[in-house]
C-alpha cells in the first residue's frame, strides 16, 4: 500500500534575509493545545509540570523546559510545543499540524512586527518569554519571543503562504 | 537668487528637476520652492477661483498657494506643497489650475468678474434650478475652479503603516524639542522624536542665532549628534505628528527621503507622555491685492535666507506690526539684499537702520501683474510708491495650538501675544513647550523643552536631571495687533480659497455670524492648509463685523490631521491580495496542476473544475464531474469546512442547547445532522457532529460560517451557559479532509485503510479512528451529494499525498477529482440547503425543518422562532422549481410571479435563491422561496429576471429532485 508523504506548512516558501533580519520556517514540532477543564486549572498544572517539566503559563507569558515550550494561547488556553501530553482534567487537542511556524530574528527585531503588528513588542516590554495572541496583518497570530532577538509566529496553516509574503514584505519596509 | 556661503548642502551637489516640462537647477536638499526662487521663479500657481496668479507664500507644511503635481501616471500626486517637496534628479513638477499655461491661463477671466463672485454666489445663482445643477453648472464650476487632478490609474502600494510605543513623545525639533529630548534621552527614557523637517533644529537653522557661544546650526548639530548616539532615542525626520488620539495615540505621517522606496509610512504612537513644541506659525495681514506672488511673510523670507540660502528677489520691502519682523530686514542686509523700506504699522519705532523705516504706516496696494514689482504706501497723508520685488510681511505669531484641540477642546485668547494659545490638559498626557505656547524667546524655548521633559517623565515614575540651559537670545516679544488694512479693493485672508475681507463681512451681513457659519458660508480656513495661515485673521474681521471680541468669537474646531495624509498611506498594504489574508488547502497546488480554475469561498481557495482534453465550457466539466460521482467516484477536497472539536462532561449537554436537535444521545461512532439557530430564531448554520467518545464531538460548520459558529460557541460558553463544563478549540487547519462520494466510494477507501469496512461495520452516518495508508485518520460516513459516501480525514501534513493518491485511485476506477460547480449540482438534485438558502433571513420553518427544533429541551432561537410572523402561509417557504419546458432557464435571484400577474413588487411571490442544470435529470433545477410554497406542489409560476431579462415558466416541486427515499445513501 502506497505511503503518505508529509509537507511542512510553509513549504517551498524559502529563507527570507532583509536589512540584518532572518525569517525561515521552524521545524515541525508535535503541538497540543491544553484546555483545563472547570476547576482543574492547578491539577492540570501539576499535571504538566510531571509530564513536560513545565507548569501552565501566566497570562501573556510562557514556561519552558528545554525545548518544551507552555505557551499562553487564550483564556485558559496554553499551546504546548514540542509534546502531545495526555493529561487528566484537560482537554488537549493534537494541533501539530494545524500552526506553520516562522521564527523572525535579527537585531531590534520589533521594528519589523511593528510594520503589521499592533502590540509592543519593544524587549524591555516584550522579553525573551513573553508571548502574545495578536493580529498579524489581518491574520490571527501568536507572537513569542523565544530568544533575546527571535520572535516565533504562529499563524494558521492556511495562511502561510500570505504570512510569510507580508513578513518579508516588512522587513523590507522596516529595513528602508 | 543664491547667497553665497548658505545652502542646504554642498552646492556642488547639483540636481536637476523640470517645472512645467522646463529644467530647473538646484542643489541637493532644496525644496521645489527653494530651487524655483533661486532660479528667479516667483510665479507657481493659480488661484483656486479666480486663477489669480500665485507665489509661495511659506517655507513649511502650512504653505497655501504653491501647490504642484508630481511624477506621472501612477505615481501622480497632486496638490504637493512646493515648500516641503524635495527636489531629486528628473523629477516631474507641474503647476496646476490653468489652462494653457501658468503665465497665460484662460480662466483667468473670472478674476475680471470678481464683483459677481463673491461667497456664496454659486449657490444663490444656479442652485434653484432642478437638473441643471448636476448636470451642467456643477460640473462647469468643478472644471473652473479647483486644485490638482489624479491620474486615474490605480496607484502603487509602495507606502507602508507602522506602530511604534514610547515613553515620551517629542513632537519637533527646534530648540524646544531638541532640549526636551536631550533631558528626557539622558534619563534612559524611550525617547522619539519627531520633526516634518528634513534637518532637525527648527528656527535655530532659519534664523540667525547663537545657542550656548556657538551658531545655532553647530549647536543643533551637536545636540543631534548626542542624541542618535543614545541607544533609547528614536528621532525620525520627515515625520508630521497629524493627530492626537484618545489613550495617548498619535498618528504620524512620514515622507521618505527622494528616491525611497517607500514614499510615505502612516504611524501610529502610543506615547506614556507627549511634548509638543511645534513651534508657531506666521500670520500676514489683509491689505489690497496682498496675494501677488514675491509678497510672502516675513519668518519664510528668513528661513529661505538661512536654511537654503536663496532670497527671493534682489530687493525686499517689510511690513509688520512687530518687532521680530525686524530681524528679516536685518538678515538680508547682512547678505547683501536692498532693503527697500521697513513699513511698521506702529508709530514711534525707534531703529538705527541704514535704510528707510516708516513708522505708522500701512501698506495699501501693490502692483504687478505675474510678480510684485511695486507697493503703495501710506504713511499719515503721505502716499509713495516703493519699487521691491518682494514684500515680506509679518502681522504676529500663531502657535501651533492644532494638536491640542485634537479633542476638542478650544485653544485660549491671550491678549499680551494677541494669539491663540493651547488650552491645558485638554489632551491627556500632553504638555506643550516652547513657541507653541506662547513663549517666543529661544531662551524660554530651551527652558521650556527640558523643564516640560522632565516634569512629564516625572509623572511617569521615571527621573530626569534639568540639564543647564544653554544662553541664547531672550528678547521680549513686542507686538500690536494689525488685522487689515482697510479701503477699497480686495484684501486676501484666505489665499487657497479665494477668500477676501469683503466675504467674511458678507457672511456676517448675512447673519452667519458664527465663525462655523462663516466657514462653510466662505470656505475660509478648508482645504489642504486648513487655514493655518488665515483663521485667526479671518475671525478678527468676524469679530469686528459683529461687534465681538476676538475670544467671543473664538476659533472653527480643529481636527486631524494637521497636515494632510494620503489615503495611500493609511491604507497601505491594504490594496489587492493585501486587503485580506489568502486561505490555501493542502490541494490547492495539486489541483492547479490539474488546471482548476480557483474560486473564493470567504477567504479560501477552491477548485471551481477540472477540465478535460476536449471540454469546451466549465459545463461540460461540470456535467461530466457529477455524472461521475452518480456512477462511479468522486473525490473533494472538503477541509475548507469548520470543525470544531468539543471535550468535557457537558459537551454533549451544550451541543444540545446551540443545536435545535439533540446531541447527548447519540452514539459514540455515529454522526447526527444538527441545525443551529441565531437568538432571533433564524437559521444560523447547519453541519453534521460526530461523537468519537463518551465527552468528546467534532462538529462541523459551513465554510463561510465556520468563524461566526465558533464566536458564537464562545459566546454561549462564557455568557449563557458558564456552568456547563465544556471545552472547545478549532481543528480546521489540523485535519485534511476529503470527501470520497460514489457507487465505488467503499471500493476506493477499502483500497487505503488498514482495516476495510464494510455497511454492517461502518453503516451510512458511523464515524471513526482508522489507519489510511499508514497514517492515523478519521473516517465519517456521510455524504452531501445523496451517494453513497465518506469523509477521510488525516494530519494536514499528509493533506497533499493522500489528495493524490484519492484521485489516483479513483481514476482507476473510472472517477476522480470533482470542483464546486459539480458538488453544487449534487446538492441541488438533493435540495440540500448552502448559505444560498439560510442567508439570514429565513427560519427552520422557512426551511422545512421546523420538526428539528426538539420539543423535549431549550435551545438558542427556540422561543424566538415561534414568534408569530416566522410560522405560517405568510411565510416565503423553501421549494424545488423545475421548467416546464426542458429547456427552460433559470437565473439565480430571479423573482416569481402568478402565472397570469404582472411582474411587478406588488405581484413578486417569492425568488431563487440556487440553480443550476441537473445532468441525471436532463434540465435546470432551481432552490427558492415562495409564498406557503409547500402548499403549492405542481402550481405553475413565472420565473422573471428583470435584470438579465430572462424569463421562464416553471413547476413548483419537492425540493428533493433526485433519490427521495435516499436509497443510494445506504448499503
Amino acid at each position: 500500500m502506497a505511503r503518505l508523504q508529509e509537507t511542512t506548512p510553509a513549504a517551498g516558501l524559502g529563507a527570507v534575509e532583509i536589512g540584518g533580519w532572518r525569517l525561515a520556517e521552524a521545524a515541525p514540532v508535535p503541538m497540543a493545545l491544553v484546555m483545563p477543564l472547570k476547576g482543574q486549572g492547578a491539577a492540570v498544572s501539576e499535571a504538566m509540570e510531571q509530564a513536560l517539566g513545565t507548569g501552565f503559563p501566566q497570562p501573556g507569558r510562557t514556561a519552558r523546559n528545554g525545548e518544551t515550550w507552555a505557551i499562553w494561547a487564550g483564556r485558559e488556553q496554553a499551546l504546548v510545543l514540542g509534546a502531545v501530553p495526555a493529561l487528566d482534567g484537560a482537554a488537549v487537542t493534537d494541533q501539530s499540524d494545524a500552526w506553520a511556524m516562522f521564527d523572525l530574528s535579527g537585531p531590534n527585531v520589533d521594528r519589523v512586527l511593528a510594520r503589521i503588528c499592533p502590540v509592543d513588542l519593544r524587549p524591555r516590554v516584550f522579553p525573551e518569554g513573553a508571548t502574545a495572541r495578536t493580529l498579524l496583518g489581518h491574520m490571527s497570530a501568536s507572537i513569542t519571543r523565544i530568544a533575546p532577538e527571535t520572535l516565533r509566529i504562529l499563524v494558521f496553516r492556511s495562511m502561510a503562504r500570505t504570512a510569510h509574503h507580508e513578513l518579508a514584505r516588512a522587513m523590507e519596509q522596516a529595513a528602508f | 537668487m543664491r547667497i553665497a556661503g548658505k545652502g542646504p548642502g554642498d552646492p556642488a551637489r547639483k540636481v536637476r528637476f523640470t517645472f512645467d516640462g522646463r529644467v530647473v537647477e538646484g542643489i541637493e536638499g532644496d525644496t521645489v520652492a527653494s530651487a524655483l526662487l533661486a532660479n528667479g521663479v516667483r510665479l507657481m500657481g493659480r488661484s483656486f477661483k479666480y486663477h489669480r496668479p500665485r507665489g509661495v507664500v511659506t517655507a513649511g507644511s502650512d504653505e497655501p498657494n504653491a501647490l504642484v503635481t508630481v511624477g506621472r501616471g501612477a505615481a501622480q500626486v497632486p496638490n504637493v506643497r512646493a515648500t516641503v517637496q524635495e527636489i531629486s534628479e528628473g523629477l516631474e513638477v507641474r503647476s496646476q489650475n490653468r489652462w494653457p499655461s501658468l503665465a497665460w491661463d484662460a480662466m483667468e477671466v473670472n478674476d475680471v468678474a470678481w464683483p459677481f463672485l463673491s461667497a456664496g454666489f454659486y449657490y444663490k445663482t444656479f442652485m434653484g434650478r432642478p437638473g441643471l445643477w448636476e448636470k451642467l453648472f456643477e460640473p462647469l464650476i468643478r472644471r473652473a475652479a479647483g486644485l490638482g487632478a489624479l491620474s486615474g490609474e490605480a496607484a502603487r502600494d509602495d507606502s507602508s503603516r507602522a506602530f511604534a510605543f514610547c515613553d515620551l513623545l517629542v513632537i519637533g525639533a527646534g530648540p524646544a524639542g531638541l532640549m526636551a529630548a536631550l533631558t528626557a534621552g539622558r534619563a534612559g527614557a524611550d525617547v522619539m522624536l519627531l520633526d516634518e523637517q528634513v534637518r532637525p533644529g527648527g528656527r535655530l537653522l532659519d534664523e540667525d542665532c547663537a545657542v550656548g557661544g556657538l551658531p545655532g546650526a553647530d549647536w543643533v548639530a551637536q545636540a543631534v549628534a548626542e542624541l542618535d548616539a543614545l541607544p533609547n532615542v528614536r528621532r525620525m525626520a520627515r515625520t508630521t505628528v497629524t493627530g492626537a488620539y484618545d489613550g495617548g495615540t498619535y498618528g504620524a505621517l512620514q515622507r521618505g527621503a527622494p528616491g525611497a522606496r517607500v514614499p510615505e509610512t502612516f504611524w501610529r504612537i502610543v506615547a506614556r507622555r507627549a511634548l509638543l513644541s511645534a513651534g508657531a506659525l506666521e500670520r500676514s495681514i489683509a491689505f489690497r491685492d496682498n496675494d501677488r506672488p514675491g509678497i510672502m511673510v516675513a519668518g519664510a523670507v528668513r528661513s529661505f535666507l538661512h536654511r537654503y540660502g536663496v532670497v527671493p528677489g534682489r530687493s525686499v520691502a517689510l511690513f509688520c506690526n512687530n518687532d521680530d519682523a525686524h530681524r528679516t530686514a536685518r538678515d538680508l542686509a547682512a547678505a547683501g539684499v536692498r532693503i527697500a523700506a521697513v513699513i511698521d504699522t506702529r508709530l514711534g519705532i525707534a531703529t538705527d537702520a541704514d535704510w528707510p523705516v516708516l513708522a505708522g504706516a500701512e501698506v495699501i496696494g501693490t502692483s504687478g501683474r505675474l510678480g510684485l514689482e511695486e507697493v503703495t504706501v501710506r504713511q499719515g497723508d503721505r502716499i509713495r510708491h516703493v519699487r521691491t520685488d518682494v514684500l515680506a510681511v509679518s502681522g504676529g505669531w500663531n502657535p501651533a495650538v492644532h494638536l491640542t484641540c485634537h479633542m476638542n477642546a478650544r485653544p485660549v485668547w491671550d491678549e499680551s501675544i494677541a494669539a491663540f494659545v493651547p488650552p491645558k490638559g485638554a489632551v491627556p498626557g500632553l504638555s506643550v513647550a516652547g513657541a507653541a505656547a506662547g513663549v517666543f524667546s529661544t531662551r524660554d524655548a530651551l527652558t521650556g523643552g527640558a523643564e516640560g521633559a522632565a516634569a512629564a517623565l516625572g509623572e511617569i515614575g521615571i527621573d530626569a536631571a534639568l540639564p543647564e540651559i544653554p544662553e541664547a537670545e531672550d528678547a521680549p516679544y513686542v507686538i500690536a495687533p494689525h488685522w487689515l488694512v482697510p479701503g477699497k479693493g480686495r484684501a486676501w485672508l484666505d489665499l487657497q480659497n479665494d477668500v477676501t475681507v469683503k466675504d467674511v463681512r458678507l457672511a456676517a451681513q448675512e447673519n452667519l455670524r458664527s465663525v462655523e457659519h462663516m466657514k462653510r458660508y466662505t470656505t475660509q480656513g478648508m482645504a489642504t492648509d486648513q487655514g493655518k495661515g488665515s483663521n485667526v485673521n479671518a475671525l478678527a474681521v468676524l469679530a469686528d463685523a459683529t461687534g465681538r471680541g476676538i475670544p467671543e468669537t473664538g476659533t472653527t474646531t480643529f481636527r486631524p490631521p494637521y497636515t494632510p495624509v494620503s489615503i495611500a498611506a493609511m491604507g497601505a498594504g491594504a490594496q489587492g491580495a493585501g486587503f485580506a489574508p489568502q486561505r490555501f488547502t493542502t490541494s490547492d497546488a495539486q489541483s492547479r496542476r490539474m488546471g482548476a480554475p480557483m474560486v473564493e469561498a470567504g477567504l479560501w481557495y477552491r477548485p471551481s473544475y477540472f477540465p478535460k482534453a476536449g471540454e469546451a465550457t466549465w459545463r461540460e466539466a461540470c456535467d461530466r464531474e457529477a455524472t461521475m460521482v452518480r456512477t462511479t467516484v468522486g473525490v473533494c477536497d472538503v477541509s475548507t469546512l469548520g470543525k470544531i472539536d468539543l471535550q468535557g462532561p457537558d459537551a454533549g449537554a451544550f451541543l444540545d442547547f446551540v443545536y435545535t436537535n439533540t446531541f447527548s444521545t447519540l452514539k459514540e461512532g455515529r454522526v447526527r445532522y444538527g441545525l443551529m439557530l441565531r437568538e432571533d430564531g433564524h437559521v444560523m448554520d447547519d453541519g453534521t457532529t460526530a461523537r468519537l467518545g463518551p465527552r468528546h464531538f467534532v462538529m462541523t460548520t459551513t465554510t463561510a460560517a465556520a468563524g461566526a459558529v465558533m464566536k458564537h460557541l464562545d459566546f454561549v460558553q462564557q455568557v449563557l451557559r458558564p456552568e456547563l463544563d465544556v471545552r472547545f478549540c478549532s481543528v480546521t487547519e489540523q485535519w485534511a479532509q476529503f470527501a470520497v462520494a460514489g457507487p465505488r466510494s467503499r471500493q476506493l477507501v477499502n483500497r487505503l485503510l488498514e482495516t476495510p469496512v464494510d455497511n454492517d461495520s461502518f453503516p451510512y452516518m458511523a464515524c471513526g479512528a482508522v489507519t489510511v495508508a499508514g497514517v492515523a485518520g478519521r473516517l465519517f460516513r456521510i455524504s452531501f451529494s445523496g451517494e453513497h459516501a465518506y469523509e477521510v480525514a488525516v494530519p494536514a501534513r499528509y493533506g497533499e499525498s493522500l489528495f493524490r493518491l484519492l484521485v489516483a485511485e479513483a481514476e482507476a476506477l473510472e472517477g476522480g477529482a470533482y470542483g464546486m460547480e459539480a458538488l453544487n449540482v449534487l446538492r441541488l438534485e438533493k435540495g440540500h440547503i448552502t448559505h444560498a438558502e439560510i442567508h439570514g433571513r429565513t427560519t427552520a420553518f422557512d426551511i422545512g425543518m421546523d420538526r428539528m427544533i426538539a420539543p423535549a429541551k431549550d435551545c438558542i432561537g427556540k422561543t424566538m422562532a415561534a414568534r408569530p410572523g416566522l410560522l405560517g402561509e405568510a411565510r416565503e417557504q423553501m421549494v424545488g422549481l423545475r421548467p416546464v419546458r426542458r429547456d427552460g432557464r433559470f437565473t439565480a435571484g430571479a423573482f416569481l410571479f402568478a402565472e397570469d400577474a404582472p411582474a411587478d413588487s406588488d405581484h413578486q411571490q417569492g425568488y431563487l435563491t440556487s440553480v443550476g442544470h441537473s445532468p441525471a435529470l436532463g434540465h435546470a433545477l432551481a432552490l427558492g422561496f415562495l409564498r406557503n410554497g409547500r402548499a403549492r406542489m405542481g402550481e405553475r409560476l413565472r420565473m422573471v429576471d428583470h435584470l438579465r431579462g430572462v424569463e421562464t415558466l416553471c413547476v413548483v416541486s419537492d425540493p428533493v429532485a433526485f433519490d427521495p427515499e435516499g436509497g443510494r445513501l445506504r448499503g
